[in-house]
């Protein structure tokens, strides 16, 4: 089944095309990988899919319902999870207090002004926590978290609205090897279970090429490639821009 | 008709120099260094001073009596601004935003009293300029020749301004700095030393513009805030960091509030409408009308992510078993000090409790919902005026009276929040004095509804209330239950949700919060509580004056905010009562208790430069460690 | 020339670099391979001042400049080329340079708009543009150029291949030559092997945040099994 179907998306920045044209399925459970050189366009491209710019052409529809012109906030409640490539938290609240904040959002209980915050949706936080391998961690202050735990705090948070779609900016960027493993495994685990399509950005080979179902690949704003990752690690084009010479081998 | 509009028009340019040079001068210390000179307005007030002093000293009669006066007091200006950066601001480029603002706010103080000490309390009568004591006449009026060449100065120095930023090596480093500071260094430029000078031109322009405005106005001890809040909002309407845009604002404004007078007074409907004394009206009309088009100004752009992450705050912790049962003795002990008998004592707790219902209202601003006021006392004033009105104009009851001033310091909240929650950092402060420079003006010129700058009188309450005793207990417990009830809104999911806006708007909004709604939400909340305590204040006092809202009283309350630490909920508490009694104490000590409060301000922030609650976490883990 | 060692490096709490170590000998170019966020471009910043250190030295021309503000590394000869350019948009392509210029070394002319005008033809049409008004090339060529006026000893270059067309790339590896020739070291960041083996001499095989091989360019091309170990996907 598609979940996202994005055709023709395109933004230009004073006269810079970042991207051109770009068009893409997603379909659910599917682990979709975006990989290109630094400038080609992936997080101008996410940028749109997730409401904070605005295309200048093309369309976005998730499960038949048009992206372009949300914002952020009404994107959310369709039922889109984000994750960004420098951490987004609430650095001055625990790790259970983030992912609470995502459920109470999702539950619309936030418009209250006496009730204590702090008791509400503990339990489903908790498990949230479990799913992403963190639940020993719902104490601690975000604000002075590892990296990695950071990376996993931020993926709760997106699960929290029960996602249809998850839009996940380099997640293993700035991590441990042996962490970046371990998350892809995380994610991909999460995505064939609960059926969540997901579209991530990696500058990470072995996490590419080891967990997504397919690729795409920007160059200067366009697609040049897309197909298994076989295919696209057989690609000349690829290589040339992206891989480099020694994908020849 | 037609004269009258060309008189004013051309009084409007010559008002818009000074102004142009003062917000200038703010605007490219701030463009390089990324702090905002509150002292902007000070070294503007010293310009005036030492001009006065020195044209004295060389001879009033002689022309170079009174250039050399000027040019001079432009120099010792500059001169003084440059030693601020050495010695203060250099110091504590890393520190916290808040800090920093905090160390111009101590220098406000310091040079307010060091101007009083030198030149003392009276309004000194400025020279007239030599060979420019006449007046020409245009279309059958009198222009006065000095204003002539104050027209001409305002594009002679934006030319002179121009040049030195566009044809000088030193001009070509400033805007690269303003642009990226830290690629200039990677180039072998020496930040430290363009600092200093970029300080210098900015308080030099401020001493020319304050100079030269001598002969115009007299020099006083309160154009130093009545100043800087205007140069706010030219920065923020002509756009932060553009010498041009300031200099199209400054004569837009200026122009606006010389029409409102040349029009005067109007008939319609059979009503008359002084447009003369709505000259700020007109002041916000316009810099409303700009930020909703262009919210970084006319000229301005919007400003680069935000720099390095700050200090990072702990979650909140639920109170410990204690909390609760010594917060309600504390009130209980405090309940029981009438029966020691109505002294001192009495008045001064009054104002510790209404203060700290202020500081705490302002504290939920500024640390939950993040977002800092440089004007709260506009709310905490528009209750004290709604609530003496109502009960003065109207006829209401006390308590009526009293419920007026949180609905009017919430509604007046609603309205400006609107546009500052558009903006964010250095320009909704700057917006939110500009608003309260508003409503004080308002206040102070509307003599026959708010009694101008006499106040009301006559506030005392009547029935129960008039007892003193009774009164002092019905302050401590609406304060009390106004601060309660603050700190149930910052643990609810409404204040948790406000931090998450703060700590990060981005994920806020990935998260499907509405980040503007809910700041705009709190940004009334905290303006209602601030009218409640307003309310309290003016029956308390049984008069109010245009001072309740002035920039002075939303300068006490950010100190009181920043002294007591805006990380911990008790500290606005704290704070409040550490600046009254301080006050109270160092006033009834000496005449300088402001120069006094600006020195401990500023050895704390040297001292600390991470927070005076970031040096007790450090001694407190070094006391742990040490067991 | 340039002597780094045990480099660690941070992005606020995240460690980047972990024990980097590297050498450029006098007139040496040297390259740094790896993939991205292998740790090329925190070492460069490291070696400037704007990374901040948890540990390690670094010693230029036998000076120690590990705690150097980066305006004093900059006046000791070490010019650094951002990966992101960062021209200063507001300013024309003179005043761009007009920013880097620092006196003339003794032993060394020095570099003027003219010389480097010579350098770069396609500056010399547009020197009151904007540098906001350029194209990416040309912003690459500029910001070399602006790193020249302050006639470095040693240059370092982070990824000037870039996002960069093909033409482009080859005119950047001829001014990497010519520089050499000119007598200045370089060290650059790169991820493109077919650029790196035109220009460099000596390559380090950067993997997360440390230094996996160290070699002449030939000893690399001999050596597939380095390559395939942490070049190659």
């Amino acid at each position: 089944m598609t979940v996202l179907e994005v055709s023709g998306l395109s933004k230009a920045f004073g006269g810079v095309q970042a991207v051109r044209g770009l068009g893409f399925t997603l379909a659910a459970g599917e682990l979709l990988a975006m990989i290109g050189p630094n400038g080609a366009g992936k997080s101008t491209c996410f940028n749109m899919l997730n409401g904070q710019l605005r295309p200048d052409a093309g369309s976005a529809t998730l499960a038949g319902t048009s992206l372009i012109g949300l914002a952020p906030h009404a994107i959310w409640r369709l039922g889109v999870g984000r994750t960004f490539q420098i951490t987004a938290t609430f650095r001055s609240m625990s790790v259970r207090e983030n992912v609470q904040m995502a459920l109470l959002s999702f539950h619309g209980g936030l418009m209250r002004f006496w009730t204590p915050a702090a008791a509400r949706h503990r339990d489903e936080a908790a498990d949230l926590l479990a799913r992403v391998g963190i639940a020993e961690l719902a104490d601690r202050a975000c604000g002075i978290l590892a990296y990695g735990d950071l990376k996993r705090v931020e993926l709760a948070v997106a699960l929290a609205n029960r996602p249809r779609l998850l839009l996940m900016d380099e997640p293993t960027a700035g991590m441990a090897p042996g962490e970046r493993a371990a998350l892809m495994e995380t994610i991909a685990g999460l995505a064939k279970r609960e059926n969540i399509a997901v579209l991530f950005t990696e500058h990470d080979m072995d996490a590419v090429f080891a967990h997504a179902d397919r690729l795409i690949v920007l160059n200067r704003g366009a697609l040049i490639a897309a197909g298994s990752p076989a295919e696209v690690r057989a690609d000349a084009r690829v290589r040339e821009v992206y891989l480099g010479a020694g994908g020849a081998h | 008709m037609t004269a009258n509009v060309v008189i004013q028009f051309l009084n409007g340019l010559a008002g818009a120099s000074s102004l142009f040079l003062v917000a200038t001068g703010l605007s490219i210390i701030f463009g390089v260094s990324r702090i905002v000179n509150f002292a902007h307005g000070s070294l503007y007030m010293l310009g005036m001073y030492l001009a006065w002093s020195l044209i004295a000293f060389f001879g009033r009669g002689s022309p170079f009596g009174f250039w050399g006066g000027v040019l001079g007091a432009a120099l010792a200006v500059g001169v003084a601004g440059a030693l601020v950066e050495m010695l203060v601001l250099r110091r504590i480029y890393r520190a916290p935003e808040m800090f920093q603002l905090l160390a111009t706010f101590a220098l406000v103080l310091v040079v307010k009293d060091a101007a009083l000490w030198l030149w003392g309390a009276e309004d000194l009568l400025g020279p007239r300029a030599p060979g420019l004591r006449g007046a020409v006449e245009i279309l059958g009026r009198r222009v006065p020749e000095y204003d002539l060449l104050l027209i001409a100065v305002g594009p002679v120095v934006l030319g002179l301004l121009w040049l030195l930023m566009n044809r000088t090596r030193w001009g070509t480093l400033v805007r690269a700095a303003t642009q990226d500071r830290e690629m200039v260094a990677v180039l072998g430029v020496d930040q430290a030393k363009l600092f200093t000078s970029v300080f210098f031109l900015g308080a030099f322009l401020a001493g020319l513009g304050g100079a030269l405005q001598l002969p115009r106005e007299p020099a006083n001890l309160a154009v130093d805030l009545s100043i800087v809040a205007d140069a706010f909002v030219v920065v923020v309407v002509g756009g932060m960091g553009s010498i041009g845009g300031a200099f199209l604002a400054a004569l837009l404004i200026a122009q606006a509030k010389a029409m409102c007078i040349a029009i005067g007074d109007v008939e319609l409907f059979g009503t008359v409408f002084s447009f003369s004394k709505f000259t700020l009206v007109a002041e916000f009309a316009i810099m409303a009308a700009v930020l909703v088009v262009r919210p970084w100004g006319l000229l301005g752009r919007p400003p680069a992510a935000a720099r390095g992450a700050g200090a990072v705050e702990p979650p909140l912790v639920p109170p410990g078993p204690l909390f609760w049962p010594a917060a309600m003795l504390a009130v209980l002990v405090l309940a029981l000090v009438p029966l020691g008998g109505e002294g001192y004592a009495l008045v001064l707790l009054i104002d510790i409790a209404i203060f700290a219902l202020f500081a705490a209202s302002l504290h939920f601003l500024m640390g939950p919902a993040g977002m800092v006021s440089f004007g709260h006392a506009a709310y905490f004033g528009l209750g004290s005026y709604a609530a003496g009105l109502a009960f003065l104009k109207l006829g209401w009851p006390v308590e009526a009276a009293l419920l007026a001033a949180p609905a009017i310091g919430g509604a007046g909240a609603l309205l400006f929040g609107w546009f500052c929650v558009r903006l964010s950092g250095v320009y909704l402060a700057m917006l939110t004095l500009a608003f309260a420079q508003i409503v004080w003006s308002v206040v102070f010129q509307w003599d026959a509804f708010t009694g101008g700058s006499n106040g009301l009188v006559g506030l005392w309450p009547q029935g129960w209330l008039k007892d003193r005793t009774t009164l002092y207990l019905a302050v401590l417990l609406v304060s009390a239950l106004g601060i309660f009830a603050l700190w149930r809104m910052v643990h609810a999911p409404f204040g948790y949700a406000l931090r998450a806006a703060r700590d990060s708007a981005l994920r806020a909004d990935a998260i499907g919060i509405d980040v503007r709604r809910f700041q705009w939400i709190g940004f009334a909340l905290a303006g209602t509580f601030a009218g409640l305590a307003g309310g309290l204040f003016a029956f308390s006092k049984g008069s109010i004056s245009p001072e309740t809202l002035g920039v002075a009283r939303s300068v006490d309350g950010l100190v009181m905010v920043l002294l007591g630490g805006v990380q911990t909920l008790t500290g606005p508490v704290l704070g409040a009562t550490a600046f009254t009694l301080l006050q109270d104490e160092i006033a009834r000590a000496t005449t300088y208790w402001r120069a006094v409060l600006g020195l401990a301000i500023l050895a704390i922030v040297l001292v600390f430069p991470m927070g005076i609650a970031g040096a007790l976490r450090i001694l407190v883990a070094r006391a742990g460690a040490g067991r | 020339m340039l002597v780094a060692e045990n480099l660690d490096g941070f992005y606020g709490r995240a460690q980047v670099l972990f024990g980097m170590s590297l050498s450029v000998g006098a007139g040496e170019v040297v390259v740094l391979l790896g993939r991205n966020g292998a740790g090329k471009s925190t070492t460069l910043k490291s070696l400037v001042g704007l990374v901040e250190l948890g540990a390690g030295s670094v010693a230029f021309e036998g000076t120690r400049i590990e705690r150097l503000p980066s305006h004093r590394i900059a006046r000791l000869g070490i010019g650094y080329v951002p990966e992101d350019r960062r021209i200063f948009t507001d300013l024309t392509v003179m005043e761009n340079l007009e920013v880097g210029r620092q006196p003339a070394r003794a032993g060394a002319a020095p570099w003027t708009p003219e010389r480097l005008f010579d350098l770069f033809p396609n500056l010399a049409a547009m020197r009151d543009r904007p540098g906001g008004r350029m194209s990416g090339g040309e912003q690459q060529m500029l910001t070399i150029a602006r790193t020249l006026m302050g006639n470095p000893r040693l240059v370092l270059l982070d990824e000037p291949s870039e996002g960069l067309a093909p033409v482009i790339v080859e005119e950047m590896a001829r001014t990497i030559r010519t520089l050499k020739a000119e007598g200045v070291s370089v060290l650059l960041a790169e991820q493109n092997l077919h650029f790196a083996r035109a220009v460099a001499d000596r390559a380090h095989v950067v993997e997360k945040g440390r230094s996996r091989f160290a070699g002449t360019m030939d000893a690399l091309m001999g050596d597939a099994a380095a390559r395939a170990a942490f070049l190659e996907v």
